[in-house]
């Protein structure tokens, strides 16, 4: 039985570069992203490494200013566009979302293989703009310092966002029809799985929301390039115009890399407790409340910026409603838990820790929305602190678990669970003690995007630094476990959590077509009623 | 090192508002991590695989009451905070009357700031305790951001556009003026010091004259409205601006803070702003009745000097009713 599961399976069918290189197999297309992104992520990380290192001490040490802003730049743009963004969506929706709705592959394989190519290119092109001396604009590119100040390879760097973008445009596009068009017979709408609702919501925004960055990224180049005034006041420009569009995708940007996390975590949360999802409804439709509210809340970015008072209030309050289904998720989850059976595998755990930071990075936001309070720490590491609680606390703790849960589908082979937990256990303490401090020194007035500092503030940055380098062994640990699992790990099986979405009903790792026969489907998702976990 | 403070200072008007509001935020951020931790951390224990005690029957998998609840109680928390915050922020953006006005420059990387008696000042601003000052800045490239976390206020400091601050320190000390906007390369280097002052020292200060040292005064400066008055003759704007605006150019005297009739029939008032326009690109706006003939200065003042002009023009008391027809 296993060996017949090998020769037909997704891996093992056709075994040379060509065959995945130029592949159309929605899981291949899953597995090169996951390659790339995690070249991009390690890149990412030691921009933080680096970052950390220098803020060690109040003096500048082993980064002088010029390059520490392009340390900066270059770990903001690799993480936010070109690993958090593709992250879950490009890779477990991928591979996923075709088999968690009984279809055979997702509607469009060829634009799906042309996705990953624009990714990669537009990533080769940032590496470009890396490798010839980076750039020292933020990932904010903020103007005029972009257009006319800055002597770095900002056109260069702008192109590679500009062409990933449309990779992200054209993954939520096949998404959107995959799931309207390829659903398995008797998939009905309130029988997908909450992973599929979170990326459909998703994908409106990439679709929506992308298209807006790659205007303001060519009015950006054209004002560099060919000195139109568009942003800077010397050439007639308005320097706002260009934080008001930029953040028309980067808020929502926020959205698109939480939101597939919040899908990873209904999964595991129903799967681990052997209970069926509580609230089902309500969670699927915060997902659109949430990607709805978020088109409307990016003037919360500018409130100091010499925006008027009255647009501050009204983007003060629509940025409160945001929060409204946030917690509308976490309540649910929380409920799910409540007379069920909780197993603590590393996937459950890492789920739980994206629950508890998610929730103290949604509540700062909830404060950095406040207009009186954000007056004082915008621009100052609270704010850095904010975000990092939700993109890694959120995103990366979810992008983990889903690492973690859907490995054994992938490859058939289980990762070892002590390394697991010990790897969740790290990155929880690792992550918690580099970014806590980081709301005091906000608060206390650390501005960001500083290498060197006052001495009053050092002792919070070790502590932020100690965390730091806690945080890259739990980063770290997976990729050798899991490598190792490949060669050393035991054999998974079909469906080693006894889950009840489809992707486990089929052999691991699944064949090409991913189904022998196209499934039918009778019951509503998370029918799981308390029976113990196989093999405990 | 020893000292370990979680705030910093609160040596303005404002600073306990703010903290007020943070500590709130901080008690209800507070309350549902810690409710959410514990519920996690609780139902992992009880609810574990191997505890066959616990009763798991009759759980339900939805409850619209449940959901109406907690969407109703963060709905109302949001609201207040919503209130309270934006109540906050009105302050901070509401200008005193009463405010002394200063003038900052902000240019990569050092922040130049103008008294009005005349002093200059690099990267450091005195000023009198428990007097309002309100600051008019501008940028000379890109954006800045004047932040005194002692003050817990901040503002972004645009080119081509002023922005506004307004302080009332409580408490003589020296605090940190950062730079909180990225701006280039030594970003991190444009830091200064606000020194609060009691009256009698600020006085003294300010009698020492233009870039007052620690060991004494140097030469004198003019006030911006004197400075502005010898520009507008030297630049030739006295030529035209003359009497009460039956010459070629509407009188600036009493112009200040007027309405203006515009030659598209719209109302504008004379602050500043539409002075700085009026004079870097005199035809963006045309007061009603006068041909559009004043060449541009764009390019031919520094910021310096546009203030410098526009505090003369501040300084020109009267009334003219060619002005505000």
């Amino acid at each position: 039985m296993q060996s017949l599961d090998n020769t037909e399976s997704y891996l093992g069918s056709e075994f040379n570069l060509k065959s995945w290189l130029l592949t159309f197999d929605h899981k291949r297309i899953g597995i090169l992203y996951l390659l790339t992104v995690t070249f991009f992520f390690l890149m990412g990380g030691i921009g933080a490494m680096l970052i950390r290192l220098e803020l060690l001490t109040p003096q500048a040490d082993i980064l002088q200013a010029e390059m520490y802003n392009r340390t900066f730049t270059l770990h903001g743009v690799t993480m936010v566009f070109f690993f958090m963004i593709p992250s879950i969506p490009a890779i477990f929706g991928n591979f996923f979302l075709p088999m968690m709705i009984g279809a055979r592959d997702v509607a469009f394989p060829r634009l799906n293989l042309t996705s990953y190519y624009l990714l990669l290119g537009g990533g080769l092109f940032a590496l470009a703009a890396i490798l010839l001396g980076g750039v020292d604009t933020g990932w904010t590119f903020y103007t005029p310092y972009s257009s006319t100040y800055s002597n770095s390879n900002v056109i260069l760097m702008g192109l590679g966002i500009f062409i990933a973008g449309f990779s992200s445009i054209l993954t939520g596009l096949n998404f959107i029809v995959t799931i309207h068009k390829m659903r398995a017979p008797g998939m009905t709408w309130f029988r997908l799985p909450l992973f599929v609702w979170a990326h459909y919501a998703t994908a409106v925004i990439q679709v929506l929301g992308t298209p807006v960055i790659a205007i303001t990224i060519l009015l950006l180049a054209v004002e560099r390039g060919l000195h139109f005034g568009i942003f800077d006041p010397k050439l007639g420009g308005d320097p706002l115009l260009f934080q008001h569009l930029f953040w028309f995708y980067s808020h929502p940007a926020v959205y698109i890399m939480v939101l597939p996390g919040m899908g990873v975590v209904s999964e595991i949360i129903a799967c681990f407790s052997r209970k069926k999802i509580f609230g089902y409804s309500f969670i699927a439709a915060s997902s659109f409340a949430i990607a709805l509210l978020g088109f409307f809340v990016w003037g919360h970015h500018l409130f100091l910026s010499g925006q008027s008072v009255y647009a501050g209030v009204v983007f003060s309050f629509i940025t409160f409603l945001v929060a409204i289904p946030s917690a509308i998720k976490v309540f649910n989850w929380i409920a799910t838990l409540y007379k069920g059976k909780i197993y603590l595998k590393t996937p459950m755990l890492y789920a739980l820790g994206f629950i508890g930071l998610f929730t103290i990075g949604g509540l700062t936001g909830v404060m950095l929305g406040t207009l009186g309070i954000d007056a004082h720490v915008h621009d100052t590491y609270f704010i850095v602190a904010h975000f990092h609680y939700v993109m890694v606390g959120g995103t990366i703790m979810a992008y983990l678990a889903a690492i973690h849960f859907w490995w054994p589908k992938m490859t058939n082979r289980m990762y070892p669970e002590f390394f697991g937990k010990l790897s969740a256990l790290l990155v929880f303490v690792g992550f918690n003690l580099t970014f806590f401090p980081q709301f005091i020194l906000g608060y206390l007035g650390m501005p960001r995007r500083y290498h060197v500092y006052p001495p009053e503030f050092q002792v919070l940055n070790v502590f932020s630094s100690a965390g730091a380098s806690i945080l890259a062994v739990g980063f770290t640990l997976p990729l050798f476990y899991l490598l190792g699992s490949l060669v050393w790990g035991k054999k998974a099986g079909r469906n080693p959590w006894g889950a009840t979405g489809l992707e486990w009903q089929t052999a691991s790792p699944p064949p090409t077509l991913n189904f022998d026969k196209t499934p039918l489907v009778t019951e509503e998702p998370y029918e799981y009623h308390g029976e113990d976990m196989p093999n405990e | 090192m020893w000292r370990f403070p979680l705030i910093p200072e609160q040596a303005s008007t404002m600073a306990l508002s703010v903290d007020m509001l943070t500590i709130f935020l901080l008690i209800v951020t507070a309350f549902f991590s810690l409710l959410i931790a514990g519920l996690i951390v609780f139902f992992a224990v009880k609810y574990r695989p191997s505890n066959k005690t616990v009763n798991r029957e009759g759980a339900p998998d939805s409850h619209l009451l449940l959901e109406i609840i907690w969407t109703g109680i963060p709905l109302a928390i949001v609201i207040v905070i919503f209130f309270w915050g934006t109540g906050v922020f009105y302050q901070l953006r509401t200008m005193p009357a009463d405010a002394v006005q200063m003038h900052v420059i902000g240019k990569q990387w050092m922040w130049k700031i103008q008294h009005p008696e005349g002093q200059r000042e690099i990267n450091a601003l005195h000023i009198p305790v428990n007097k309002a000052i309100q600051l008019t800045m501008i940028s000379e490239d890109v954006i800045h951001d004047f932040s005194i976390p002692a003050f817990r206020v901040k503002q972004d400091v645009l080119p081509g556009r002023y922005t506004k601050l307004w302080f009332q320190a409580t408490k003589v000390g020296r605090y940190h003026i950062f730079c909180d906007q990225y701006c280039g390369t030594l970003h991190a280097s444009m830091i200064g010091e606000v020194v609060v002052m009691e009256p009698k020292d600020y006085a003294a200060w300010i009698s020492k004259g233009a870039f007052p040292t620690e060991s004494g005064a140097s030469s004198a400066q003019p006030t911006p409205a004197s400075a502005g008055e010898e520009l507008f003759t030297k630049m030739g704007c006295s030529s035209c601006h003359i009497g009460t605006g039956e010459g070629r150019a509407p009188s600036l005297v009493g112009l200040y803070g007027k309405k203006v009739v515009l030659s598209n029939k719209q109302t504008v008032t004379a602050d500043d702003e539409y002075l700085r326009e009026s004079i870097l690109k005199p035809a963006a706006k045309v007061v009603a009745g006068y041909e559009p003939i004043m060449p541009l200065f764009q390019g031919q003042l520094t910021e310096e000097n546009v203030l410098e002009l526009i505090q003369y023009i501040k300084s020109l008391k009267g009334t003219s009713d060619a002005i505000a027809r």
